[in-house]
């Protein structure tokens, strides 16, 4: 039976958590979805008397009466509520690898067009970066870094950005007021500001989730989610799948363990193998981004130039030492 | 009560009779305070994508504009508030019109942070949804109770002198304006009873605005020092900006002390000593407000922090004659003119305050935008307004309405109220008032 395997797997949270990355070839079989063959409308309402044992989305294993199973629906947050509390049991973190990155932007294609935002809102940004004259120039991916200390939500006067029990940051824009002081508390420019009507609205029946973030919202905040609505569904956010060099890798510091969709490692590992480090660990804000240092690259710099047009080629003209 | 007749006349040169030259002059600052408005609905009707902000410079002329204000309240607080503690005599003639600029600018300057929030209609929620952590709120509170308290004091300040108007039987004025001195006055008759209790509330609430003043202040500046961001996370934000404050509202106060001077030809009351009394306070402020610039600039200058050097590097090439009109002339040569007896005329005094005023908005304009022009991450853009700031006309109208509803605000107050309070001036000595 399902249950029993699903049963036998919650020991091993390792295992569990890359199949529910879907890792695991057709071993999407959580305890939410695998029941659905079982369930049968029950419309009187009365008990069957036999129970199922079923596996929740949060590991717990839980006894349901067999008539008062229904078919799951999609795996999003219902309630604000649940979107504001997060993933229980859960510590997200990103970890990228600067040595693949050539500017291919997929991961700003994939996240600009899985959040509807405009093209020039970009909630995972390319920069250029040289430390000193005399190193060497590198890519850089920036989406939010979801800080464990972040000045952002300590500066919010009413609570539209949050930290929540997985790591993630979001930004509830029906309660943003639009002062934009988290933007000038954060110092790595995440944030995006509505300057004008986005002009994306809700289909039928949707309804707003922080965690997505859509629809956009005039005279609000917007930034890197972490996709953390495909989280909740146990999937990898959009720029990690996106990336063709595989250069970002997403995982749950609860498992050690992070992906890019074709390899994983163990994240303490890759830490120690590759000196992995965060951007301005001095500032004290504590990031969930770690950064794997451009070693032993696997694309010349000048590479990630040389598709991009004419307006990309533009940003980077002036990119130095600084 | 009663006061003498020409010191009624005199002080009160609004109230019975309205010129032509106070309708002329309402109505042009009334025509730039309507183009103001319709800035104002322009950027309702289509987004903050009509002001020069943009994701890098996300503050621009209105938060600039906003600590402007609020630090011209600071003249109430300190000319009056401090003068009134030491029993400077001298103050009496003034102290109304510092007072004045503390409420109206008080009243004027939250309006600019409204403009500068993306979501008005959202206003509220940061009374529903507060949250204590946030400098925003702390800031809020400060303001409000900054605004009751200095209400409250210009309020003690004027009770007198309504009810000498109300008692002024040969005063012609308008019926409602006879009930309104009628309400205003409490009841004030002058006796010995009633002025010990007017006298005792003054001295608190003096002694009050001036704490709530330099906490309001201070925490304005915070609201810029908690942040990490280069330039503005400094631990001398808080007097440093309580320090610039006072400096731009004495120097206001000379500027309006001049101008009523002039048309309500109020020479006999307002006298060259007022000038360089105030003058000699405002050299003084100087030399303290240029001490904080200094010690802040040259720390930053001086250690090789990589931020620092590239915010001070900025400050000293695209923003080398900003920062030199405002750091250096607009401190150095109010104190000169100033100090040379010689130089002390009224005209000289006050040119000296105007540069001073102006210099101190620009000084604003420097610690806002540069800093938000060197983020952490360069700016790696193609876009002109995501790298540079510059102000639209939408920021300008409602910058420039900003100030003509500060001086509409002050000629309506001079049609109901003495602009130099009639009570203090009948009081005592007047020659120790006046020379």
């Amino acid at each position: 039976m399902k249950e029993k395997e699903d049963n036998e797997n919650a020991h091993s949270s390792r295992r569990s958590f890359l199949r529910k990355m879907g890792i695991g070839a057709g071993a999407v079989t959580l305890a939410g979805i695998g029941a659905t063959s079982l369930v049968k409308s029950n419309e009187s309402g009365s008990q069957s008397g036999t129970t199922i044992k079923l596996l929740t989305t949060d590991g717990q294993l839980v006894e349901v009466d067999k008539n008062d199973i229904r078919p799951a629906k999609e795996l999003l947050a219902e309630k604000k509520s649940e979107a504001r509390a997060g993933l229980p049991n859960r510590k997200f973190a990103m970890v990228i690898d600067l040595a693949r990155c050539k500017n291919a932007r997929k991961c700003v294609e994939a996240c600009q067009e899985g959040h509807k935002l405009p093209k020039d809102h970009e909630w995972m940004k390319l920069y250029l970066l040289q430390d000193d004259e005399h190193t060497a120039k590198y890519w850089f991916p920036r989406p939010c870094f979801h800080c464990d200390k972040p000045m952002c939500v300590s500066v919010c006067p009413v609570g539209a950005t949050f930290k929540r029990q997985d790591g993630i940051v979001l930004v509830d824009n029906q309660r943003c007021i639009g002062c934009k002081f988290c933007m000038t508390g954060c110092p790595f420019s995440a944030r995006v500001f509505n300057w004008k009507d986005p002009e994306v609205r809700l289909e039928e029946g949707q309804i707003y989730d922080p965690e997505t973030n859509i629809p956009a919202v005039e005279g609000t905040v917007g930034k890197c989610v972490f996709c953390a609505d495909n989280l909740r569904r146990n999937e990898l956010p959009r720029c990690v799948t996106a990336c063709p060099m595989g250069v970002i890798f997403f995982g749950d510091l609860m498992e050690d363990t992070v992906t890019n969709g074709n390899e994983t490692f163990r994240f303490s590992k890759l830490m120690y193998d590759r000196a992995g480090y965060r951007f301005r660990e001095e500032l004290g804000t504590l990031p969930s981004v770690y950064y794997l240092p451009p070693t032993q690259r696997m694309f010349p710099v000048e590479r990630g130039l040389d598709d991009a047009d004419e307006n990309i080629k533009g940003r980077y003209k002036s990119a130095g030492p600084r | 009560m009663q006061a003498d007749n020409k010191l009624l006349k005199d002080l009160t040169p609004e109230i019975e009779n309205t010129s032509y030259r106070w309708y002329a002059v309402f109505f042009i600052f009334l025509v730039f305070f309507a183009i103001g408005i319709y800035g104002l609905i322009q950027q309702i009707d289509k987004g903050h994508i009509v002001t020069g902000m943009r994701d890098n410079v996300v503050w621009g002329f209105y938060i600039v504009n906003f600590i402007f204000f609020m630090g011209l309240s600071y003249s109430g607080a300190l000319i009056s508030g401090v003068l009134h503690l030491f029993g400077t005599q001298w103050r009496k003639p003034i102290i109304r019109m510092a007072e004045l600029i503390t409420v109206i600018s008080l009243v004027i300057g939250p309006f600019f942070i409204f403009f500068c929030i993306g979501r008005l209609d959202r206003l509220y929620f940061l009374f529903i949804y507060p949250r204590i952590q946030s400098p925003i709120t702390w800031d809020v509170i400060a303001i409000m109770t900054d605004l009751v308290g200095c209400f409250i004091y210009l309020y003690l300040s004027f009770i007198e002198d309504f009810a000498i108007l109300r008692d002024y039987a040969d005063l012609n004025v308008p019926e409602w304006k006879k009930k309104l001195y009628r309400i205003l006055s409490l009841g004030f008759t002058g006796t010995e009873k009633q002025l010990k209790i007017l006298g005792n509330a003054r001295t608190i609430m003096s002694a009050m605005i001036i704490a709530i003043a330099i906490i309001v202040y201070s925490v304005l500046a915070w609201i810029f020092g908690v942040t990490l961001q280069p330039g503005w996370h400094s631990t001398i934000f808080g007097p440093y900006f309580v320090i610039a404050a006072v400096y731009s509202g004495t120097g206001l106060l000379i500027i309006l002390m001049w101008i009523f001077r002039k048309i309500y030809h109020l020479e006999e009351y307002i006298t060259r000593r007022h000038f360089v009394n105030v003058g000699v306070l405002l050299t003084v402020i100087a030399a303290f407000y240029g001490y904080f610039t200094f010690s802040d600039y040259l720390t930053k200058w001086y250690g090789s922090i990589k931020m620092d050097s590239i915010l001070i590097d900025k400050l000293f090439t695209e923003y080398y004659s900003l920062f030199i009109f405002a750091n250096y002339i607009g401190i150095l040569l109010p104190g000169i003119i100033i100090a040379f007896p010689k130089f002390r005329t009224i005209p000289n005094i006050t040119v000296a305050a105007a540069i001073a005023l102006l210099a101190l908005w620009v000084n604003r304009y420097i610690i806002v935008i540069p800093t938000l022009e060197t983020p952490f991450l360069p700016i790696q853009d193609t876009r002109p307004a995501w790298i540079n700031y510059a102000p639209t006309w939408v920021e300008w109208a409602l910058t420039i309405a900003g100030v003509s509803i500060f001086a509409m605000l002050f000629m309506l107050i001079s049609k109901i109220a003495p602009i130099i309070s009639i009570s203090e001036m009948q009081e005592k000595d007047k020659e120790e008032i006046l020379h």
